[in-house]
């Protein structure tokens, strides 16, 4: 065992008190990663490069929803019953547009004519991490660099306890949203006409396209679809820890994570891996400061990467979905 | 509508009206969460109004300037070739140089015909091999006015602001730049974490001079010059620590793992006061000074002594570098950059000169780290941010990958006119701002000038030989038809 044994052996009491207290809001920080991930996987499966600017479009979404949640709440009343499960979604469909209406730009300007040139693969990464740095910053000219809180459109008390933990509306509203956005992905990954064709790109494009496969137009819904999650996302994220212009830099990097410990380019990998990673992070608060999650869960990414870098459900959007 | 977008001139309308809404946000006041669209209504001269006629609003004057870009674009659109096509013929003057440079720059655009191209390559070819002794002399000769140059520079410029600028903003930047052009531009590996070697250079020089509440490496604080030694062997050290185990990673990859290494050296720097006293920053940290025998010298608060220091530095690791491109090491990054696969079949290890790249990249970061140090005194963990990777990456982009006199010109170049911007908020640009057009500036870069301003030559080739290597798939694509 040793000094780490003893160190374990130490919080495991605490690990013990409050595990479900963590274990519920590592589930739900789980969804919001897994709701990320997915943008990251689908863009991963079509064009095999990850999307830097991912965390932008998921800063954008939050935006979006911050603004729509101040235009009709402000700081009056707080709503509930339908005008609340109302305004939870405008606000997703708010953040969701957002986010694919960006994730649109971003192809267009920082990938398509790379794309029509076959530039080598580094381009592709600067011009993102260019889309990004850009778009963060402008947010940041544009709205103030400082972090503002959402108006929230429910009160966010405790609804029921799951073996003495109390679930707070917060999660429930992620847990319900995610879990239906995920299930409507996935149904249309598999069984529309879109989603093959998606799958078809995924798994070979040139082939793909001889067989009468638009791939522009299939890259185009892949970035708006991923998009539209991560604005969703972004904009339930903005509703608990609220908004700034950096805000999409450490959870897209935890969803990149996700996405890599799923296995990169599987949807259900993404949002197994975001679920993983946020219940894991949220069990660690007990073990590790709290300014230190972050170096653990870049741990867990470079260890998966090194030792099983196709994840846990293996690579590939063809095939696994 | 869709019929409507389809038309050229329509969607060059757009595209125009968007790129103008851009600049339009991007070079605007600030905005704020309550008013953030003041980037098109802010107005402008609102002081020298007259009588109201200048207090337009700044969406109208973009929206006029639009149209404007946009008339002048569809005319040579429409136009443009005919009057290109006379140009051309009246200055073409068929002697060797001017065809060398033709196919070199139709090669940039990116529309070289190859029967065009490989005759030019011959023609040049020749001329090259002729001048080549030539050639040689003269370079030599302009690398030695320009350093001529660089010795004289703060003679010619007096002012406090801009000999502190050279040393803080230009020659650290210059070295951050070359060094992680041996990354970036030798052997390809994209390395967004590279502050982190930054950063330990410069926590090392406060550890060795017992600025931390660490002890000091050797019990007692020493002279900052015993730092340089040891910041570079450290940083070296990381860099192989961080290599070894992440540079099997595909390139991807490899990016977002730096990144993350980036960012863990920034945390660790604010939280472990024990060791970097976290976000209070260190103890003012020593200058440099040489007791050796009858020379003596301290190095004092002034920012000249620092200049000729760092360029000392700055023209040993330019030789260094320059020698080791064109050295069996050099040789094999190029190889790994190129192929890596075909690299390994003939016998060179890729890990381990990726390794290498890494530790001799770092290795300007560390003295640069030492440099500021000493020179600014104190060290705080929030000089070492993300953003300051991706600004030094900018100035490899800017200059060329690859290129070293490219990455010199690039980070002079971005960094002078970033102190000018700075010095006397120009044009109501606030130091913030930088950032937006840093980034982009990587979008223009790669889309229109993927090599850099100064190529190198061998990975512009590269580029070409991999934009040129598609050009038989997307023939079929084209004949066969993607749009079914």
């Amino acid at each position: 065992m040793g000094a780490f044994g003893h160190y374990l052996a130490a919080h495991y009491d605490t690990l013990k008190l409050e595990f479900w207290d963590l274990f519920v809001g590592g589930v739900a920080n789980g969804f919001l990663y897994g709701m990320i991930a997915v943008g990251y996987t689908l863009v991963y499966g079509v064009l095999r490069l990850i999307n830097f600017a991912h965390s932008e479009i998921f800063m954008s979404g939050g935006f979006a929803g911050y603004f729509v949640m101040r235009a009709f709440i402000g700081t009056g009343v707080v709503p509930s019953g339908f005008a609340s499960i109302g305004l939870i979604i405008l606000g997703i469909v708010a953040g969701g547009t957002a986010g694919a209406v960006m994730a649109t730009i971003l192809e267009r300007v920082a990938y398509r004519p790379l794309r029509k040139r076959h530039a080598p693969k580094l381009a592709y990464l600067i011009s993102a991490i260019g889309a990004s740095y850009f778009l963060f910053n402008l947010a940041g000219k544009e709205f103030g660099h400082l972090a503002y809180s959402t108006p929230q459109p429910y009160i966010n008390h405790t609804v029921f306890h799951i073996f003495g933990a109390p679930v707070q509306m917060y999660y429930i509203i992620i847990l319900i949203a995610g879990a239906v956005m995920f299930v409507i992905l996935d149904r249309l990954v598999a069984k529309t006409r879109l989603g093959r064709g998606i799958r078809a790109v995924a798994q070979d494009a040139e082939t793909a396209s001889l067989m009468g496969v638009n791939i522009d137009r299939t890259i185009m819904i892949t970035f708006i679809v991923g998009g539209a999650l991560g604005g969703a996302a972004g904009f339930l994220f903005a509703m608990g820890t609220g908004v700034g212009y950096t805000m999409g830099f450490v959870p897209a990097l935890k969803a990149f994570t996700a996405a890599v410990l799923g296995g990169i380019g599987n949807l259900r990998g993404a949002m197994i891996g975001g679920l993983i990673l946020g219940v894991f992070e949220s069990l660690c608060v007990v073990f590790v400061q709290a300014a230190y999650i972050d170096v653990v869960s870049f741990g867990i990414l470079v260890l998966v990467l090194l030792v099983r870098p196709t994840g846990i459900l293996g690579e590939r959007l063809g095939r696994s979905a | 509508m869709n019929d409507l977008l389809k038309r050229a001139y329509v969607r060059r309308l757009l595209i125009t009206l968007g790129i103008v809404a851009v600049i339009a946000l991007m070079t605007g006041p600030p905005g704020s969460n309550q008013a953030p669209t003041s980037g098109f209504t802010g107005s402008y001269a609102e002081h020298a109004s007259f009588f109201g006629l200048f207090r337009t609003q700044r969406w109208v004057v973009f929206l006029f300037l639009g149209l404007i870009v946009w008339g002048i674009a569809s005319f040579i659109i429409v136009y443009g070739k005919t009057v290109r096509h006379s140009i051309t013929r009246f200055f073409t003057v068929p002697s060797a140089a001017t065809a060398s440079s033709r196919g070199v720059d139709d090669l940039a655009l990116g529309k070289m015909s190859f029967a065009g191209s490989s005759r030019n390559a011959l023609v040049s070819s020749i001329a090259h091999t002729r001048s080549l002794s030539r050639q040689r002399s003269v370079r030599y000769g302009m690398l030695g006015a320009l350093l001529v140059f660089a010795i004289f520079l703060p003679r010619l410029e007096s002012s406090a602001f801009w000999q502190a600028a050279m040393v803080e903003q230009i020659a650290v930047y210059v070295l951050l730049a070359i060094g992680l052009n041996v990354v970036v531009g030798y052997a390809g590996l994209l390395d967004l974490g590279y502050v982190a070697f930054y950063a330990i250079g410069a926590y090392t020089t406060a550890w060795v001079t017992g600025a931390l509440p660490l002890p000091p490496l050797f019990g007692h604080a020493l002279n900052p010059f015993f730092a340089i030694p040891i910041a570079i062997f450290l940083v070296m050290v990381a860099g192989i620590l961080l290599g070894a185990p992440t540079l099997r990673l595909r390139g991807d990859y490899l990016a977002i793992v730096t990144l993350g290494f980036g960012e863990i050296v920034t945390i660790f720097a604010n939280n472990l006061y024990g060791i970097t006293n976290g976000s209070l920053g260190s103890q003012p940290i020593p200058h440099p000074s040489i007791h050796l025998g009858p020379i003596k010298y301290v190095w004092t608060l002034k920012p000249v002594p620092y200049y000729y220091l760092a360029l000392g530095f700055i023209v040993l690791f330019l030789i260094i570098f320059s020698l080791l491109e064109h050295s069996r090491v050099g040789r094999a990054w190029t190889a790994i950059r190129e192929d890596e696969v075909a690299a390994e079949s003939v016998g060179i290890n890729p890990l381990k000169y990726k390794v290498m790249a890494f530790a001799i990249g770092a290795a300007s970061a560390g003295f640069a780290g030492v440099l500021t140090a000493s020179q600014s005194n104190r060290v705080y963990p929030s000089s070492f941010t993300l953003t300051f990777s991706i600004n030094i990456l900018v100035l490899v982009i800017l200059g060329g990958m690859g290129s070293i006199a490219g990455v010199v010109l690039g980070a002079v170049l971005i960094q002078t006119v970033t102190e000018f911007l700075n010095n006397g908020q120009h044009w109501g640009y606030q130091a913030s701002d930088l950032y937006i057009y840093l980034g982009a500036l990587l979008i223009v870069m790669m889309i229109f000038r993927p090599a850099g301003l100064i190529p190198s030559k061998r990975r512009k080739r590269e580029i070409q030989v991999s934009e040129a290597d598609h050009e038989s798939s997307h023939m079929d694509e084209a004949l066969l038809g993607d749009d079914v």
